[in-house]
């Protein structure tokens, strides 16, 4: 593949190793079997830049990665490319996310290109909240693409050098790929299978919906070595601290596709500090998700309570885990 | 209509059954469209095609029709038109997270490829290309077939 010009990029990039895709750490980190942690970052409603880098520096020297959510919730925000642009410049490795929801296929491409330009590394590739969901429910959703033809589009512009058109590029984005993945909405017993066809529409790393059920993460991991697909995408178990038993009875009821099981609320109903017990939880739920086979990684997902990643990350003593993964042959 | 929808997933055994037949059917009478004309048909097969399967399958006339592959539920119903499955936010009684009074166009759509002959269901779509709205996609799978008949013809041809 070709490299682009690195002298002139805003960003700190690394040679494209053999068989990588893209010049960033957050693949190297995994392709090398360890154990890699990405968190979220919830971009500003603001044109100041500091606060992307506040929100930021919470999380430096804890996380891989860190998703630049693209009006996530349907609600509007700074953009995905822009807080991925800030963040390359300033050494951090994001990862953008792209929702279909706001732009056709000519826009999406146009980020694209726009985004490796500036050092971006990593792509997230998601269908998106219907806009019924935020703060413009009055606004025309678009959904030109599914997070499926995005991931197909962006696989065809960085391995074919082209355009959905067939035009050519004259450098291809080195991108490496992402999807999402929700084991826990229905219809779980085809969630395995979806996965497998966005792999095979281009996705190289998922990240999971929150998971506060073991058991039904589980059965899904059981389904997806079945399917072989551990040895083909690399899979981040999505988990996040619970403020409150009130909070996360809201989730349950309003946040589509958030499954918390009565045992977890039970559990935080019971305790004497309901926000220390959230994050006890979350930790649990890293160290018994980094048991089962198959995953490769956790994302942390701290809406509100990003300060509690860096205790997250130290106490689950995943960091440590690092050194006795082994690389999975691909 | 969302009731006589969902009683077509329920057949989607018999559709599929009947699909066939009647695709072998359009396919086939490819002189007759060919000589009257294939652009000259195109209002009328599309305006057919729109009451039909609107009736059956509640169908947005996209052109490229996808039901084969669908399990019998049209996912142009579904709010974010997604044609690979399911997104995320499905709710815990299977119905969209958009519309909480309809089901899930995917979850239904997942019941009717389980009773259907063919694996499509796990292939991957294409974006809808949307310079084919509003057209029929019955004379468009009749012109398709014949043209790749034709051309497979002169490459044996050739060789």
């Amino acid at each position: 593949m070709e490299q682009r010009n690195v002298h002139l990029s805003p960003a700190e990039l690394l040679p494209i190793l053999p068989g990588h895709s893209s010049p960033g750490r957050f693949e190297r980190v995994l392709r090398a079997g360890k154990f890699a942690v990405s968190t979220e970052l919830a971009p500003p409603d603001s044109a100041d830049p500091a606060q992307v880098y506040e929100r930021a520096s919470i999380f430096d020297g804890y996380v891989d990665a860190i998703n630049a959510t693209d009006g996530s919730g349907a609600h509007c925000h700074m953009s995905s490319v822009a807080v991925c642009g800030l963040l390359t410049r300033a050494g951090y490795s994001p990862i953008m996310q792209i929702s279909c929801r706001d732009k056709n296929r000519i826009a999406i491409q146009g980020d694209i290109l726009g985004a490796s330009a500036m050092g971006v590394s990593n792509i997230l590739c998601l269908s998106g909240d219907g806009v019924e969901s935020g703060d413009h429910p009055q606004a025309k959703p678009v959904f030109d693409l599914d997070c499926m033809s995005l991931l197909n589009i962006s696989k065809n512009m960085r391995d074919n050098s082209s355009f959905e058109s067939g035009r050519k590029l004259d450098t291809a984005p080195a991108v490496f790929l992402g999807a999402a993945a929700n084991p826990f909405a229905p219809p779980q017993e085809f969630r395995a299978d979806r996965l497998a066809k966005k792999v095979e529409a281009g996705a190289q790393f998922v990240q999971t919906q929150y998971c506060y059920d073991i058991d039904v993460l589980k059965n899904y991991m059981h389904r997806v070595r079945e399917l072989g697909l551990d040895k083909k995408v690399f899979i981040l178990v999505g988990v996040g601290p619970l403020a409150s038993a009130k909070t996360a009875e809201w989730i349950r009821k309003n946040v589509p596709g958030v499954h918390i099981p009565d045992a977890v609320i039970k559990r935080l109903a019971g305790a004497d500090n309901q926000k220390a017990e959230g994050v006890n939880l979350c930790i649990d739920m890293i160290q018994q998700a980094s048991e089962i086979e198959g995953v490769h990684g956790c994302h942390i997902m701290a809406y509100r309570q990003e300060h509690a990643v860096p205790e997250i990350v130290e106490r689950s003593g995943i960091l440590s885990l690092r050194n006795r993964r082994q690389a999975p042959a691909r | 209509m969302y009731k006589v929808r969902l009683w077509s997933v329920k057949q989607a055994k018999l559709l599929e059954l009947f699909y066939k037949g009647f695709e072998t059917v359009v396919v086939r009478l490819h002189p007759l469209w060919k000589f009257i004309g294939y652009e000259r048909i195109e209002k009328p097969f599309a305006v057919t095609e729109k009451v039909v399967k609107g009736f059956l399958f509640d169908c947005q006339m996209c052109g490229q029709c996808a039901l084969s592959s669908t399990g019998m539920s049209c996912p142009m119903n579904c709010p974010k038109n997604l044609r690979n499955g399911p997104c995320g936010g499905v709710r815990a009684d299977g119905n969209c997270e958009i519309k909480p009074d309809m089901a899930c166009v995917w979850v239904k759509a997942w019941e009717g490829s389980a009773r259907m002959s063919n694996d499509n269901v796990h292939v991957v779509q294409f974006p809808v290309n949307n310079q084919l709205r509003g057209r029929s996609s019955w004379l468009a799978v009749a012109r398709e077939k014949n043209q790749a008949a034709s051309a497979a013809l002169t490459e044996s041809g050739k060789s």
